[in-house]
């Protein structure tokens, strides 16, 4: 049942994502690309920069995408969508009736700062991870990513900006 | 003049929230300071510090633990029901929208060859903010040593992320636990 299949992953992501949406992407690059195959590197890559482009939060962005590209129907975005909020729906409101408790314990605000180079590693991996032939074809590929990783470590250039440069140089290079 | 309700308020403040933040969680956090500790004085600013502070650290999307928290603390689960889905309901429509265009246009040739721009420049983005948290989270050689090695753990090794994760924070909460009770035994 593809339906529970996609609760399921999305569920598992929504708990397991710590330092936000970057650090999701992991996590369902494992689950989409590499263990149920939902769909291909290249077009996992595709799925990031539409989110990137559009509004909201990315991991909500690309529960949405995904559910409606794996299951070609309105219903598979919304489980999606649903299965990666429900735990910080059930975390955060644990939190709120427990406030004080949690504002005071020592091992929640160790964990927390504890588990920091984990999520810069994940965020790492994710770049790393699609670093690979279907995204970089050729030598422009990389100068491409060398500008827009200048571009927005040293001139802090939006990444709409960014993404939109990349696809005009695209269209002038490769059409 | 009468009195407007509270939920479709709440609603409709996420839902502009959601609809005008592009690039992810961070981007959201002056828009939502704006909108709710100052328009519409909805919540102190140190209570917000304080909402953000817990919402960065817990599981899950920034943007979604702000907006159920925030409007648990406005109207219950009911309120921080109509807050999370106010602020993802933008996002969601547009992104169907471009599920159900994207699989025809896709294969268009001038498409592809956009998106052969686009897809190492997307790589680019994800490596800048995994950098600049090195700096931001201030971490020490060792650790930069332990992000690089969970880098290469999950990339190479293909190690699950979430079987790091359960490992990093077992160890974590054990080492507090150990610590208190050394510091109690020094007590007595």
């Amino acid at each position: 049942m593809i339906y529970l299949q996609l609760f399921y992953t999305f569920f598992i992501i929504g708990i397991f994502t710590f330092g936000g949406g970057y650090a999701m992407l992991s996590l369902i690059q494992n689950e989409v690309v590499v263990k149920h195959q939902w769909i291909d590197p290249q077009g996992f890559t595709d799925i990031i920069a539409i989110s990137q482009m559009t509004p909201g939060p990315i991991g909500i962005n690309s529960a949405t995408y995904l559910g409606y590209t794996v299951t070609g129907n309105v219903f598979g975005s919304i489980v999606a969508s649903t299965a990666v909020m429900l735990p910080s729906f059930l975390i955060i409101l644990t939190i709120c009736l427990m406030m004080e408790k949690f504002r005071k314990s020592r091992w929640f605000h160790n964990l927390m700062i504890d588990i920091r180079p984990i999520v810069v590693g994940m965020i790492g991996a994710a770049a790393a991870v699609l670093m690979n032939g279907e995204n970089f074809i050729d030598a422009t590929s990389w100068i491409l990513f060398g500008a827009a990783f200048i571009a927005g470590k040293f001139y802090k250039v939006s990444p709409i900006i960014t993404i939109i440069a990349g696809g005009l140089a695209g269209f002038l290079i490769y059409y | 003049m009468k009195k407007k309700n509270i939920y479709l308020e709440i609603f409709s403040c996420f839902s502009k929230i959601g609809a005008f933040t592009i690039g992810g969680g961070y981007a959201m956090i002056p828009i939502i300071e704006n909108e709710v500790v100052e328009k519409r004085k909805w919540i102190a600013k140190d209570d917000f510090m304080e909402v953000l502070a817990i919402s960065q650290s817990a599981p899950g999307l920034l943007a979604v633990n702000i907006s159920i928290f925030l409007g648990y603390r406005l109207k219950g689960i009911k309120g921080s029901l109509v807050a999370t889905s106010g602020s993802i309901l933008p996002s969601f429509l547009i992104i169907l929208a471009i599920a159900m265009l994207f699989r025809d246009y896709a294969s268009y040739p001038a498409i592809n060859a956009i998106f052969k721009g686009i897809r190492p420049v997307v790589v680019a983005l994800i490596a800048v903010p995994a950098v600049n948290m090195i700096k931001s989270y201030n971490l020490s050689p060792v650790k930069i040593v332990i992000a690089v090695l969970v880098l290469a753990m999950i990339s190479f090794a293909k190690i699950p992320a979430t079987y790091i994760l359960f490992t990093a924070a077992i160890i974590s909460i054990s080492c507090t636990i150990y610590k208190c009770r050394t510091e109690n035994r020094a007590k007595k």
